[in-house]
């Protein structure tokens, strides 16, 4: 079946539809990685966007349900060159055919990934529709398109009421976000015992649960719509238990301190991101998956440092807050998909923990 | 931290002749580098005992020697040019065993120079087998069990606790060399005592078979400061078991699921940490395809074939980075030049696909054993990009140039046993055999479990057997048109399975719209902007290159795999073209599909496409850039062979025309040319058929050569000396289709001479004569070359100017032509006539100072050679002597005969240069690895006609001291003259015969000249062929035996003189140490 994606400013792609044929609106986003397009369909992050996968050939080796960043893909549309029709894994248990189906994902494939990513770059991130009705109107879809808002997701991915995952060593409270599975599991790895709380979570109930540390994690959207959250994350600040933030968790600590966010041209999505580490001078190779970030002319330099910069446009990568054992980063440390480059960072959180002890 | 200030003056050693295992891959890092050292404004003094290379050009380096690569000889140089520092990691391996050398006793130390980049404990580490296995088990990283032996006794021991199959792998040695897998201890002891000796170490590791996992690569880079990245990871299609030169390679890995990879891209950080690499790595894995097991199966800690590879498939110049990080750079201080913007500490997204297979060179030795093995057998190699495997898969099938253009191979007679049977053969026709075994209806299931290659590889073959089936049987709608052209077939294999001719097929297409498009290589799948100007194409896009008609514009055609008969020296011609064209004001464009060569480096002409050198596929470039002009005289048969195809687009070529290429391919135009200028030439005939060759033959009567027109490096030639060799090597060149008459000739057994000239329709240049050592009958690159030439009269010298002159003016030559002359009794005879660039041409332009394709790309552009400031005619004989010493892989290559003869089979030159004479041969011998005297043994055993000239070579090297074992008739020749020789019983009577004493190991030399024509004895062979297996030289002429013993009359090494290439002017003066 013919399958279109429709872009805000009127350009038509035509493709080939796969997996789901209900009709989305999204905004359409671009991701370099080459592999893990599985971690990427299931990351919470990219709630309300379609995501473009550059590397031409997807679903190669199939899906391995293991490699799933949480229960369900939160994407609203996977737009791709080319779709294996049959994927080769020792692990794999099906197609990715099958997949976008029995999960409700529209799917398009066909597409000149390339020529659209290069659209994406030059304009900055659209909004667009993928529809199969061949009898689209455009001056009818456009508007709709052009008003579409992702809106606050964040409520949406979080999960509903507080899970427990019981421990050894530190307690470890996760503001969850739209949290990637591999947050939690590089925690219990180090032996934590974890809970995870709904993204509007009370500092109170936090605090009353007496953690070694919080970690807020990554999510969709805009951080500002996270009004609740930051609000909450400000008083977390000011008590001197270690905190640790990806993403958005970053971003919504960066505006609790009074800093400022605004919305990037195409975001860093990919897992081939250089972040240089301003105390040693060592360049890592991260995941990354954002469209906002901190505007480095807002931090007070009284409170917070950069501790991280993209090297290639040298924005904003992470914050040490003076004199506090909070650590945020807006690249992702537990990597999938991506490089485990940075997971050291949760030994330091660990580390943070041990001192303030 | 910024460049280390104390680094001025570098000295960077290159990898020497072109083997098997090392090729032009190391001419590619080696120009980068220097250009990237020179960049920074450091000085350079190279070292590299092959002309034929860029890197040994005067424009790349500051100083340069074209000298054997010996540890002695870069201490020579060292001594004399005082450099603070050796960069040694970008020659391969012959570099680094040289520096690994210098450094151990104490030499770099002394003389205070650093080892730039990677240290010696780092090379020691990664390279010596049982180092390797101590840090890999110090950082957990799994190997397979294995154990480092010295000797056969251990190596039993310890293939008893692991079990056949078991892998040899001897330490420091080329591309695998002398490696191997056994299935019983009869193979295992002969190839771990093989091993044993070739190994630089005497050290052969034993290890578990783990043949049939995946073979995963990583191409990693790591600066001072501990920012370590991958390049590219590298997948083989073709499971362990297969050296990954010989591997059809995929990048990026497909297979792998993003846990997979990152496993082993971590495993491949940790071992470049662990090992503290400087620069560029390679880290080969073996993935258990049913689990996360793996294990580490090699580390190079230097540039190698697979980072140029991986360079070239990302944009990503890996040897550029490793010289700066060798300088002091840390990794995000050197800017990405592709983006402009960004900085090499990222790693490349690709948005396509790229498959590489290997060029095998079983064309040239039709006896080898094909089988692929972890030893490498392949000569070069070709890249193709495309947006899906199938499409990339394809293109690289016809960028081979081995009259294949899809997966039909002439197969489909085969019953369905043999189809199956042909799976279990690891061999390069594999890919051939599974596309044939899915067209008979065997399962991807059963394919998978023979082959062991992966069911995802196989499913995409199938893809393309399905397209084969469709266009067979379906009518070709703009659907199914589109659909096959993304999978790229080319239209002339379209229309051969639906019926219709290329023409039409190309007709329709155009009227369904649907044409290729181009794409840019930009490291970064379109996240930023980039400008390179590096091109690939495919049928499912946007076009996104844009036309620039500011300027005149030029396309060079380049020459496609290195092959043997066709080889880096071509490459050569087309860089410095396509550097003479941009200086002169012209936008140049190159099309080449060989990822090992400097021409395909992004920044050497304005425009690189990447693509298959077929007239379809230059006809989409054609159609979009519209080129003012092509040149195709520099890019060997590759290039030439698209004159008519070019023409046909309306294409311009420039310098000599199409009519005249022809008109010296043409038997009888250029019968009658010759006849016009009053120059003689062999007595020949052009026959199509054994009756009619047999009829030349008995005419012209024997002994003759027989050859195909239009090949390449005497492809199919032979001398035969009665009526069945006739026959048979009838036979064989009718084996694959010929388009082209045959050429019978009387055989003339002269002294051969060679000339290059410019021409510009009416002036010629003639930088020198080349004179061969071997007499006619071997082919030209076969033969050691003297420039100048030594035994000609002025008289004749004129003479072959003359000829060279008329011959140029009636082929209306504007740009190269090489031309070949047999001089027999005082007469010059015209053998061989081609009007483009030859292989000797970087050489004479080395050692002449005078840059002939610079001059011949002016002429071709309408310049007069009296305005490039140079006389006309032969130019003034340089006061040295320059010897082209040519160098073969004989060893590498089970099987294949060695014997010399008018088909050529060397892989590659070195150069031996000296105002003495008897200097420059010693220094070509040693250049080629001739390194006499050892054990003062040799065996000497002869053809019946070369018997008495024999005793005079026999006579001579009795006088240094040689023991000469003989065969009886030899024996009794040279006893009766004055000769004490040995005799040894031939192979086939009982011991001690010669194959006892070739396996002692105390044989220096094997003189055996076989009997002319198709030997009817294997003696001969199996003497050949046990002595280069055991590493013995061996001659097959008497004449190179005669060269050989003149350079060691009166060689003295320890005075050898050194030549710096950049001082010789073009007066042919050199300044001498």
């Amino acid at each position: 079946m013919k399958a279109f994606l429709i872009l805000e400013d009127g350009q038509v792609f035509e493709g080939k539809s796969l997996g789901a044929t209900d009709e989305v609106i999204s905004e359409i986003v671009f991701n370099t990685s080459m592999t893990g397009y599985l971690e990427i369909l299931t990351d919470p992050s990219y709630a309300g966007q379609s995501v473009v996968m550059t590397y031409p050939l997807i679903g190669n080796y199939g899906i391995c349900y293991d490699d799933m960043e949480a229960d369900k893909p939160w994407q609203s549309g996977f737009i791709v060159r080319e779709f294996a029709k049959r994927p080769s894994n020792f692990r794999s248990a099906a197609s990715i055919e099958r997949f976008l189906v029995d999960n409700h994902i529209t799917g398009i494939e066909g597409i000149d990934t390339r020529h659209l990513t290069k659209l994406l770059r030059e304009r900055g991130t659209m909004n667009g529709m993928i529809t199969t009705d061949e009898n689209y109107k455009l001056d009818e879809v456009l508007p709709r398109i052009k008003s579409f808002q992702i809106g606050h997701v964040v409520l949406d991915v979080s999960c509903k009421k507080k899970i427990e995952y019981s421990g050894e060593g530190y307690r470890i409270a996760v503001i969850d976000l739209g949290c990637k599975k591999n947050i939690v599991s590089s925690l219990r790895q180090r032996g934590c015992h974890v809970i995870v709380y709904p993204a509007e979570v009370t500092a109170e109930e936090i605090i009353a649960d007496k953690p070694d540390g919080i970690m807020l994690t990554n999510g969709p959207g805009d951080p500002k719509s996270c009004v609740k959250t930051i609000a909450e994350a400000k008083k977390l600040f000011e008590t001197n238990i270690p905190i640790f933030a990806i993403c958005l968790g970053h971003q919504i600590l960066a505006l609790a301190n009074g800093a400022d966010t605004e919305k990037m041209k195409y975001g860093h999505r990919g897992a081939n991101h250089p972040v240089k580490d301003m105390k040693t001078g060592k360049v890592y190779i991260s995941t990354q998956n954002h469209g906002y970030m901190v505007k480095e002319d807002s931090l007070d330099r009284d409170v917070v440092e950069v501790s991280f910069i993209n090297v290639n446009d040298k924005t904003v990568e992470g914050l040490h807050y003076l004199g506090k054992n909070v650590q945020t980063v807006q690249f992702h440390p537990e990597a999938c998909a991506g490089p485990l480059d940075t997971g050291f960072l949760f030994d330091e959180f660990i580390n943070m923990m041990e001192v303030s002890k | 931290m910024p460049k280390i200030a104390s680094i001025k003056k570098v000295v960077v050693i290159g990898s020497g002749p072109i083997v098997i295992g090392q090729a032009a891959e190391f001419d590619y890092a080696g120009t980068q580098a220097c250009r990237s050292l020179k960049e920074e404004g450091v000085q350079v003094i190279l070292i590299n005992s092959n002309p034929a290379t860029i890197m040994t050009d005067k424009d790349i380096a500051d100083h340069v020697y074209i000298e054997p690569l010996t540890p002695e000889v870069v201490k020579k140089i060292i001594i004399k040019e005082k450099p603070d520092s050796v960069l040694p990691t970008l020659g391969g391996q012959a570099a680094l065993n040289i520096a690994m050398e210098l450094e151990e006793e104490g030499f770099l130390r002394a003389h205070n120079v650093r080892l730039l980049g990677t240290s010696a404990q780092t090379i020691k580490k990664a390279e010596d087998r049982d180092e390797f296995k101590k840090t890999m088990e110090k950082i957990h990283e799994p190997i397979a069990p294995s154990q480092v032996v010295t000797n056969v006794e251990d190596g039993l021991a310890f293939v008893k606790t692991i079990g056949y199959p078991a892998v040899l792998r001897p330490a420091y040695t080329l591309g695998g060399s002398g490696g191997g897998i056994a299935d019983n201890e009869t193979e295992f002891v002969k190839i771990l005592e093989n091993g044993l000796r070739l190994s630089r170490v005497g050290q052969v590791l034993v290890e578990r078979c783990i043949a049939g996992w995946k073979e995963i690569e990583y191409e990693v880079m790591r600066d001072a400061n501990g920012t370590c990245i991958t390049v590219c990871n590298m997948e083989n299609l073709d499971p362990v078991g297969v050296h990954t030169g010989d591997s059809i390679v995929v990048a990026p890995s497909q297979t792998l699921a993003d846990k997979e990879h990152q496993m082993l891209r971590s495993a491949a950080l940790n071992i470049i940490t662990e090992l503290d690499i400087r620069g560029g790595c390679n880290v080969q894995f073996a993935l258990n395809p049913e689990s996360f097991e793996y294990c580490v199966i090699e580390v190079n800690p230097r540039v190698s074939r697979s980072s140029a590879l991986a360079s070239k498939a990302t944009g990503y110049p890996i040897a550029k980075v490793s010289a700066k990080i060798a300088l002091g750079y840390h990794l995000d201080e050197i800017i990405n030049a592709v983006t402009g913007k960004t900085y090499a500490s990222f790693e490349p997204a690709l948005d396509y696909v790229v498959v590489k297979i290997p060029r095998l060179p079983f064309d040239k030795f039709i006896k080898a054993n094909r089988s692929l093995t972890t030893q490498m057998k392949a000569t070069g190699e070709v890249m193709s990009i495309c947006t899906n495997f199938e499409g990339a898969l394809m293109k690289a099938l016809r960028s081979l140039e081995q009259h294949v253009d899809s997966l039909l191979y002439g197969m489909e007679k085969d019953s369905i046993e043999e189809t199956r049977a042909d799976l279990y053969r690891v061999d390069d026709r594999r890919i051939f055999v599974v596309a044939e075994a899915l067209r008979k209806g065997i399962t991807e299931e059963e394919i998978h479990d023979i082959t062991k290659i992966d069911i995802w590889f196989i499913d995409k073959i199938s893809n393309l057997v399905k397209a084969e089936k469709r266009i067979q049987s379906e009518p070709m709608t703009r659907e199914l048109m589109a659909e096959v052209k993304r999978l790229e077939f080319p239209d002339s294999v379209i229309g051969r399975l639906c019926g219709k001719t290329e023409a039409e097929i190309k007709a329709l297409r155009d009227s369904y719209g649907i044409c290729a498009a181009f794409k840019i290589v930009d490291t970064c799948a379109a996240e930023f902007e980039a400008n390179t100007p590096y091109y690939y194409s495919c049928f499912d896009g946007e076009n996104e290159v844009e036309q620039d008609n500011s300027k005149k514009k030029i396309m060079v055609l380049g020459s496609g795999p290195i092959r043997i008969g066709q080889g880096i020296e071509f490459d050569y011609c087309s860089v410095h073209s396509t550097w003479a064209l941009k200086k002169c004001g012209y936008e140049t464009i190159i099309v080449n599909n060989n990822p090992e060569t400097v021409s395909t480096d992004f920044d050497i002409a304005d425009r690189l496409y990447f693509e298959p050198l077929t007239p379809e596929d230059v006809e989409a470039i054609v159609e979009l850039e519209k080129p003012d002009g092509a040149v195709v005289q520099f890019g060997g048969q590759t290039a030439i062979k698209l004159t008519e195809a070019l023409l046909k687009m309306g294409v311009k070529i420039l310098g000599t025309s199409a009519e005249n290429v022809d008109a010296a391919e043409d038997r009888e135009l250029f019968d009658e040319i010759l006849e016009k200028c009053c120059i003689p030439r062999p007595a020949g005939k052009t026959v199509y058929t054994k009756e009619e060759a047999l009829a030349a033959a008995n005419a012209l009567g024997y002994p003759v050569l027989v050859r195909p027109s239009y090949v390449l490096g005497g492809q199919g030639m032979q001398i035969a000396i009665h009526d069945e060799d006739i026959v048979e090597f009838m036979e064989v060149i009718n084996r694959t289709v010929q388009e082209h008459p045959i050429l019978v000739d009387k055989y003339l057994m002269g002294k051969e001479v060679e000339v290059d000239a410019v021409c510009d329709g009416e002036d010629i240049l003639i930088p020198g004569i080349m004179e061969h050592v071997e007499r006619a009958g071997i082919h030209s690159g076969d033969s050691i070359s003297v420039y100048p030439a030594m035994s000609l009269t002025p008289k004749i010298k004129r003479v072959i100017e003359d000829y060279t002159r008329k011959l140029a003016r009636s082929l209306h030559v504007i740009g190269l032509i090489n031309i070949q002359f047999i001089v027999y009794q005082e007469d010059v005879y015209v053998i061989e006539v081609n009007p483009r660039s030859s292989r000797t041409v970087p050489y004479i332009s080395k050692v002449t100072g005078i840059p002939i394709v610079d001059l011949a790309s002016r002429v071709i552009i309408g310049e007069k050679i009296k305005d490039l400031g140079y006389a006309s005619g032969l130019q003034p004989e340089a006061d040295y002597f320059a010897i082209k010493m040519p160098v073969f892989s004989f060893e590498k290559l089970r099987g294949a005969e060695i014997s010399l003869g008018p088909e050529m089979k060397s892989t590659g030159e070195c150069l031996g240069i000296s105002r003495d004479f008897h200097e420059a041969l010693y220094k070509a011998f040693l250049g080629s690895g001739v390194d006499l005297p050892k054990h003062r043994k040799m065996i000497l055993t002869v053809k019946d006609s070369d018997k008495l000239e024999a005793v005079e070579i026999g006579k001579r090297f009795q006088a240094l001291g040689y023991q000469i074992y003989s065969t009886r008739r030899t024996c009794r020749v040279l006893n009766e003259n004055g000769v004490k020789a040995e005799p040894i019983n031939k192979v086939e009577k009982p011991s001690p015969n010669l194959l006892d004493l070739i396996l002692g190991h105390e044989i220096d030399l094997v003189i055996d000249t076989p009997a002319q024509g198709i030997e009817k004895s294997r003696d001969g062979f199996i003497i050949r062929r046990h002595a280069i297996e055991t590493g013995v030289t061996v001659l097959t002429s008497l004449d190179t035996a005669d060269a050989l013993l003149t350079s060691l009359e009166s060689a003295n090494p320890k005075d050898m003189s050194l030549v710096d290439i950049t001082e010789i002017n073009r007066a042919g003066s050199a300044e001498q140490a």
